[in-house]
């Protein structure tokens, strides 16, 4: 994903619980970011935050310790079914 | 056998009061306004008639239903006369039986007698008749003055007869067969509400006429086939018939066109289809079809349909016919290698909402299991996602509110982003016919569309809002019944959580959420805006009915809750003829989001991350599911353009016509190592993939479809699988072949396994639909026979919660370059991305999509009626034709996507949706010019249908 894209994304989910004040909203950001993005949306999300240069709405910053890390899982080699190789 | 309905000749009578009564000596108790005819039909006994059917109001034209009463002078028709408390009525006697048989033999004298040859032969009410009453001879001959022969012996040129009108594609109109009992115009107007035909002339001079007596192709018609359901004779007439015969058996089975999921009897001779016949004990058409369901059915056979799986290992090789066994084991293969090299979560797949519940449970059960991650989605995706995210956060369940027959109990209805009259036919029949007997109408829409003004039906208000204000046009609705106090106290006091509701108060009372604040955003009237609320607010119960003019749109989810807040502002919702109505687009578009398609949630709407409804699910399918979500459509095309996701599994999407930029689809799906399509025909989509599993049509699939009343109909096999194995058959193979153990012996066991799992299903399996028909969830202990209707006592979440709707203007905005705002849609004739309807006769009515524009637009730009012009956007351009209408606002055009060529979505931006990323389809800015070639998108699109669907010679 662009991380333009991403920026848009987390900034429009800002300003729609914006209208719930600073508190409920970072809140609200923060638990619609954990169920709806996949791990690696939410990794690219971190390293983003990480280089400081963002462009995101104060309120998902004031968001992110509330978001959930990603495991680093799912995109790794070798990372495969527990069902095993073959059946 | 041929499944028959009862017909009780008149419609069924509302009234409460009972009328007790005698007829030919048997006593009967029936609702006050029966008619006698309808009362003697209860009784068993068949009065004979020609111009009565219950699904039309009496008419008394044929007086072929006369009947004696004992006290009474003369002999009064049955199907006019209601009945009346202690009355005595005779059906038959010597009087009775001559004055029929008089009839009869003047109906008779002015027809043809060719019953043996006849294609109505064996389904004819006229033959019949002549049977039931006895005629044996006609004194008058048949030389006379008619309208049989084009010739008459000594007259020479028949000026009365009329050749047949052949040239509706579907059926044919032989005026020479036409009783003149208006049963066709009848239906036309009350069962359609469309008015295509009349009876022109007077006396002998009679006949039907379609439009200005133009035939029926030239006039309004628009082929919805109830005036050939309600013809007792062969003057309507389907092809099918007249060219293969009777059907001799017929099944009861469900639509696979749009979310009304109309009942059809598939009339059938072998495996052969002659043609398919609403159902009246259908609960969501009860008897009414479309052009498209009764009709267009003939893609199921076309030479298009792929039988055989085939594989290939690059796009750009042709395709080879291979057995199933080597296609499953080489999709199965790609996907291990891909997850070996690139993690578990590198392969993914999309469900689809023209598959049954069977068949979508048991695709995202795979991906869940065997693929062993939550990549899963489905086509709701761009559709109705803000639906179910908005309706649940403010009612606690996703699904519409009510079911269609609400609809007449409703006093105003207020349609947005939604053009019932083409998308979702049978249902606007049903709202046409309310709004006829004195509904009121508000529809906000940019475009005049047909629910706007046609016959007999007129708007109270038409709110031309501008693409991407529906948002402030909601605030503003609802701005003004608070700040003018019509809101339903009570309700809100009951029903609604008051803490919220305050707190929404003090948002929406703002005046910049007035609808003079927002005139110059929405370009909608304020007064306009204030009389639509006064009348939502006041004018008894409001239904509010929407389509995906509200979903599309960054603010989709917004505006779903800003309806919702509507709603529960002015007390529409839980009973009959009010609520919240999602106008779902594909047929099982509701059944495919129930089924746990999304990637956050399991069936049943459950979070994946819900520790307990995760471990029930671990324990059925012996599976152990990752509580992550998985990705989204959008999602997995951009981390197939990043590189980490490899592989997909489509289940009859045709994601590369369907979704927005399509240059960034087609990037996603060439990035991807293994693409495995399954569909009816090598689609758009399938230029790009792997492997090809040849899928079903409804006439082959076993199952269950859900309509937007979440009414859970059954699809029944009417012909063997065209491929050989039913859908989730191949799904399950795929997922042994993946190594998971996965087997089903048969879709019902398939429905038993999600009531399982499924508390909201509970109650469902193949038996109690047969059972019933019908079943609409929630169906478990707590209603053990459904629900027709949601939040009676209580909201599903407890108490219903307003929610803040603040107004945003989306980022996509005309500017310089790109003057106008593109809006898309469909129409009537063509379904979604074509592939069905594209191949059928119904492109006689839509061959091409065009590009409607108002006339000042097109004349500052030189642009002519039927002028090829390039639209173009940001993000690309194509080439097609315009049309000139004022249908459209200045600075807004529209057009469709039915057809590939056409590349409408080579267009449309990447904006979505904040809360679920369905795209922003609705608004786009674009420019038109006069053009004279395809555009480049349209070049390769030329190659690409060449190249990659090529199929290697044996």
């Amino acid at each position: 994903m662009e991380s333009k894209d991403m920026v848009r994304m987390a900034n429009q989910i800002a300003t729609f619980f914006k209208s719930y004040g600073a508190e409920e909203g970072t809140k609200e950001i923060a638990t619609h970011i954990n169920n709806f993005w996949e791990p690696r949306m939410r990794s690219h999300f971190f390293d983003f935050v990480a280089k400081g240069n963002t462009g995101f709405d104060p309120l998902v910053l004031a968001a992110v310790s509330m978001i959930r890390k990603p495991a680093d899982h799912a995109t790794q080699q070798g990372d495969l079914p527990k069902h095993g190789e073959e059946s | 056998m041929i499944i028959k309905e009862t017909d009780f000749g008149t419609p069924k009578s509302e009234a409460t009061q009972m009328v007790t009564l005698e007829i030919d000596g048997h006593s009967i108790t029936v609702p006050e306004g029966t008619s006698i005819m309808r009362a003697a039909m209860e009784l068993g006994t068949k009065i004979p008639k020609l111009c009565a059917t219950d699904s039309l109001n009496s008419f008394g034209s044929c007086r072929l239903c006369l009947v004696e009463i004992e006290g009474r002078k003369g002999t009064p028709a049955s199907c006019t006369t209601p009945v009346a408390a202690g009355i005595k009525v005779k059906t038959q006697s010597d009087r009775l039986g001559n004055l029929r048989k008089g009839v009869m033999e003047l109906y008779i004298s002015d027809h043809p007698l060719d019953c043996l040859t006849c294609a109505a032969n064996g389904d004819c009410e006229l033959q019949d008749m002549a049977g039931a009453v006895g005629l044996r001879d006609v004194r008058y001959g048949y030389d006379g003055d008619n309208h049989v022969s084009a010739k008459r012996e000594g007259v020479g040129e028949n000026f009365r007869f009329k050749e047949k009108d052949e040239s509706n594609p579907y059926f044919t109109f032989d005026p020479a067969k036409c009783i003149v009992c208006s049963r066709c115009v009848r239906a036309c107007e009350e069962v359609q509400g469309t008015f295509a035909l009349t009876i022109d002339g007077r006396g002998f001079a009679s006949h039907v006429s379609a439009g200005m007596d133009e035939g029926f192709m030239a006039s309004e018609c628009v082929s919805c086939g109830a005036c050939v359901q309600a013809c007792p004779t062969a003057t309507l007439t389907e092809k099918s018939v007249i060219k293969k015969g009777q059907p001799e058996h017929s099944v009861v089975t469900t639509c696979a066109y749009c979310g009304v999921g109309c009942s059809f009897k598939a009339e059938m001779k072998g495996d052969d289809v002659i043609r398919m016949v609403p159902y009246k004990d259908g609960g969501a058409n009860e008897g009414h079809s479309c052009v498209k369901g009764r009709f267009a059915w003939g893609y199921a056979t076309h030479k298009d349909r792929v039988t055989k799986p085939m594989i290939r290992t690059r796009i750009t090789d042709p395709w080879k016919e291979v057995g199933w066994e080597e296609a499953i084991a080489h999709a199965a293969g790609g996907f291990k290698s891909i997850q070996r090299k690139y993690g578990r979560g590198s392969i993914g797949g999309i469900t689809s909402s023209r598959c049954t519940n069977e068949e979508v449970y048991v695709v995202q059960k795979m991906i869940r299991s065997a693929f062993q991650n939550n990549n899963v989605d489905t086509c709701a995706r761009v559709c109705h996602s803000p639906t179910g995210y908005g309706l649940s956060k403010t009612f606690g369940t996703s699904a519409g509110t009510q079911n269609f027959k609400s609809v007449e109990k409703a006093d105003v209805i207020l349609i947005i982003g939604a053009n019932p009259t083409d998308g979702h036919p049978v249902f606007a029949s049903r709202m046409k016919k309310r709004i006829r007997a004195g509904a009121k109408l508000i529809v906000a829409d940019p475009r005049k569309t047909d629910s706007v003004r046609s016959p007999h039906i007129e708007a109270s208000f038409h709110l031309p809002l501008r693409p991407g204000t529906n948002v402030a046009i909601v605030n503003a609705l609802s701005h003004v019944i608070l700040t003018e106090g019509l809101e339903n106290k009570a309700f809100i006091a009951e029903r609604c959580d008051t803490v919220e509701f305050s707190r929404w108060t003090n948002f929406i009372r703002d005046p910049k959420n007035s609808p003079e604040a927002l005139e110059a955003e929405t370009g909608v009237s304020a007064e306009d805006v204030r009389g639509a609320a006064r009348l939502f607010a006041t004018g008894g119960n409001g239904a509010i009915y929407y389509g995906l003019g509200v979903t599309e749109h960054s603010q989709g989810s917004t505006m779903v809750m800003g309806m919702a807040n509507l709603a529960m502002l002015t007390g529409n919702i839980g009973r009959e003829g009010v609520g919240v109505n999602p106008l779902r687009g594909q047929n099982n578009v509701q059944g495919a989001c129930d089924m746990g398609s999304f990637p956050h949630e399991l069936p049943g709407y459950r979070h994946i991350s819900d520790n307990v409804v995760r471990d029930l699910f671990n324990k059925v399918w012996n599976t152990t599911l990752d509580s992550e979500p998985g990705l989204r459509i959008p999602n997995m095309l951009s981390a197939a353009v990043d590189g980490t996701f490899k592989g997909i599994f489509i289940q009859g999407e045709d994601i590369a016509q369907s979704d927005p930029n399509t240059n960034h689809v087609t990037a996603a799906l060439e990035a991807m190592e293994m693409v495995v399509v399954q569909d009816l025909f090598l689609n758009e989509t399938a230029a790009f993939a792997h492997v090809f599993f040849p899928g079903t049509s409804f006439l082959e699939k076993d199952g269950t479809f859900t309509n937007a009343e979440r009414r859970i109909n059954r699809v029944r096999q009417v012909k063997a699988p065209m491929q050989g194995k039913h859908e989730w058959q191949v799904v399950a193979e795929l997922a042994q072949a993946m190594g998971y153990d996965m087997k089903y012996n048969n879709a019902a066991e398939i429905m038993d396994e999600i009531a399982l799992v499924t508390p909201t299903f509970a109650g469902v399996s193949f038996k109690k639909i047969e059972e019933m028909g019908s079943v609409q969830w929630p169906c478990n202990e707590k209603a053990p026979n459904g629900t027709p209707m949601m939040h009676v006592d209580g909201f599903v979440r407890g108490k219903g919660r307003f929610m803040i709707t603040e107004y945003v203007p989306t980022p996509e905005r005309a500017n310089r370059d790109f003057p106008l705002i593109l809006t898309t849609g469909r129409i009537l004739s063509q379904y979604n991305v074509g592939a069905q309807t594209r191949r059928t006769e119904n492109s006689s009515w839509h061959p091409e999509d065009v590009l409607e524009i108002h006339p000042h637009d097109a004349e500052l730009r030189g642009i002519a009626d039927g002028d090829m012009v390039s639209l173009t956007s940001r993000i690309g351009g194509t080439t097609l034709r315009a049309l000139i209408t004022e249908r459209m606002p200045q600075g807004v055009i529209y057009t469709t996507f039915h057809h590939p060529v056409t590349g409408a979505n080579v267009i449309t931006t990447e904006y979505s949706d904040w809360a679920t990323n369905c795209p922003e389809y609705k608004v786009t800015a674009v420019q038109v010019r006069p053009s004279n070639q395809p555009s480049e998108w349209q070049k390769d699109w030329e190659t690409r249908e060449e190249e990659n669907k090529r199929v290697a010679a044996e």
